[in-house]
């Protein structure tokens, strides 16, 4: 029933840019890198219970390395890809040991500031990151000699990598491990005694999502061909987070919707009115006070108070 | 003093945990033998489930040492004192009530495999682990209500949940903190019969203010009173000692 529906969404998905113009198409290919950042922090804040407030790190520095690496040392992309995405797991790791030792909002001042330290260096090291001009003039991989320059060529692309990484973490969450980092986020102490270990779960957790998070990092500075300190900022993190909450945390589906809408808002709004924050804000409260467990949780919940 | 021989499932020496200036468990030191039924009792807040707590390595010890089976745990997270066959419940339910109860009980088991780490396979795989959680609810007369989320269910069944998930491990120890409490007097006699038929293989160390029931149920007491062992033997000898029944039984 469930796989029915998901067929003429997917056909929807690939037939896009045959139908939509280049404007759609290059913005269904944000929401698509938003989406599986959105979901890289939903394995952390809703599958975790692990509420954090600078997972923009993985997504910008995964950014920086690949465009320093291109730019700078003439690496092409291939290497680059794997160097970013290899550093960016590794700078979780290193993370996720320094933010672990607190859970709660403990956990959540540490990301913060952790992400703070980054966007400062990225803002103050002009030298290495050029500062506030970013880093320009980058180019798009062309993966088996097929040039993404084109909207629809790179929303196909987008599509895949967002698709396979929506299948990885479908994965992750339904496997056993998965089943373990639920528990842990329920019931430390339970799970403790039962045998799992709650930190090296939530340590691993911690990994996985930075990686796809630097996944989606990759995607963004290939789509934008240009880096700013601002994808670091705070202001990326909560945006993110804000998504996943909107949309259903520890949902697979939320994430995603909940990343469509806010930069959906971001893309119209910001045309009309200038403190579209403030919109955002507003929109925010009302799915909050109106389906406090997110969009797709709450769209669920009234189809099948319709279809009774 | 406490033989030092593995010939112990459970061995507490001169345990000592105080919360700033007061003492909760105060030099304690039991020996505990396998297969053996020991009850704990004592009045509220003389160290019972604080003891439990540093058994199971929810909380530290300031010193003294905890052994299974001659293998000192004190340092040991409470993981690994799982893996060493350690089990517990708790007094206040601790359960995942938003899954079904075969879910919480398949926890139980995957928490001793090494499956827990597979992060390729769906759980639902695994239909030995449901096999093996629905012959444990079957066990403690829940299997009817497999299907069901915790929070569907009612208290007394909760209860034994709990035991659920602490009998799915096949401990060597296990931890019972109150598992009569709060139950009606049919649950109870249930509950009883339940903890009665746990093979010897595992030993029983029990938490449980209703004397009448755990009474029948162990074979040695030990009687807690300001963090301190006050009488520690055979059943009927701590009900026969004078200082019994001036600190519990209120004579």
């Amino acid at each position: 029933m469930k796989w029915i529906a998901a067929v003429p969404l997917a056909a929807l998905l690939v037939l896009l840019p045959s139908f939509a113009g280049d404007y759609y198409v290059n913005l269904a290919s944000q929401i698509l890198i938003a989406a599986i950042f959105a979901l890289s922090l939903n394995l952390l804040v809703g599958f975790g219970g692990m509420t954090s407030l600078g997972h923009a790190s993985y997504l910008g520095v995964a950014a920086y390395i690949s465009a320093l690496l291109t730019s700078r040392y003439g690496y092409s992309h291939g290497p680059a890809a794997i160097i970013s995405i290899a550093g960016t797991t590794a700078m979780a790791a290193f993370f996720g040991v320094i933010a672990l030792r607190a859970t709660g909002l403990g956990f959540l001042m540490i990301t913060l500031a952790l992400s703070q330290v980054l966007w400062g260096l990225a803002y103050r090291m002009s030298g290495v990151t050029n500062g506030d001009n970013g880093i320009a003039g980058l180019t798009r991989p062309m993966p088996f000699g097929i040039s993404l320059d084109s909207a629809a060529s790179f929303y196909w692309f987008a599509l895949i990598v967002a698709s396979f990484a929506f299948l990885m973490m479908a994965i992750f969450v339904s496997s056993s491990f998965g089943s373990s980092l639920k528990g842990v986020r329920d019931q430390p102490r339970r799970m403790a005694a039962l045998g799992f270990n709650p930190w090296l779960i939530r340590w691993i957790t911690f990994i996985y999502a930075g990686f796809w998070g630097g996944v989606s990092g990759l995607l963004y500075v290939y789509y934008n061909k240009y880096i700013h300190p601002t994808s670091l900022s705070t202001t990326s993190s909560a945006e993110a987070l804000l998504g996943v909450i909107a949309g259903g945390s520890g949902t697979l589906g939320g994430p995603a919707v909940g990343a469509a809408l806010v930069l959906l808002l971001k893309n119209y709004a910001s045309a009309y009115i200038e403190r579209w924050n403030m919109l955002l804000g507003l929109v925010f409260l009302f799915i909050v006070l109106v389906m406090p467990t997110g969009i797709v949780p709450g769209v669920g919940k009234l189809l099948r108070r319709g279809s009774r | 003093m406490t033989p030092l021989t593995s010939d112990y499932a459970l061995e507490v020496v001169n345990l000592q945990k105080s919360f700033g200036g007061l003492a909760v468990t105060h030099n304690i030191s039991l020996a505990i033998r396998p297969g053996e039924r020991r009850l704990i009792i004592g009045p509220n807040g003389a160290g019972k489930t604080t003891l439990f707590n540093q058994i199971s390595g929810d909380m530290r010890p300031n010193s003294g040492e905890i052994r299974l089976f001659g293998t000192d745990v004190t340092r040991f997270a409470p993981h690994r004192r799982a893996h060493f066959g350690l089990s517990r419940t708790y007094q206040i339910i601790t359960l995942f009530t938003g899954d079904t109860l075969e879910h919480n009980v398949i926890l139980g088991l995957l928490g001793l495999r090494p499956s827990r780490w597979q992060m390729w396979r769906p759980l639902s795989d695994y239909s030995d682990l449901a096999t093996e959680a629905r012959r444990t609810l079957d066990a403690v007369g829940l299997l009817h209500l497999a299907e069901h989320p915790v929070s569907d269910i009612a208290y007394g069944e909760k209860r034994r949940v709990e035991l659920a998930m602490a009998l799915a491990q096949k401990p060597r120890v296990l931890l019972l903190d109150e598992p009569l409490a709060g139950l009606s007097n049919t649950e109870r006699s249930q509950v009883k019969s339940l903890i009665a038929s746990i093979p010897r293989a595992t030993t029983v160390i029990m938490i449980e203010h209703d004397m009448d029931t755990a009474l029948d149920l162990a074979e040695t007491v030990t009687l807690l009173n300001y963090g301190r062992v006050i009488v520690d033997g055979d059943r009927d000898t701590v009900i026969a000692d004078e200082r019994t029944r001036e600190v519990y039984l209120g004579a």
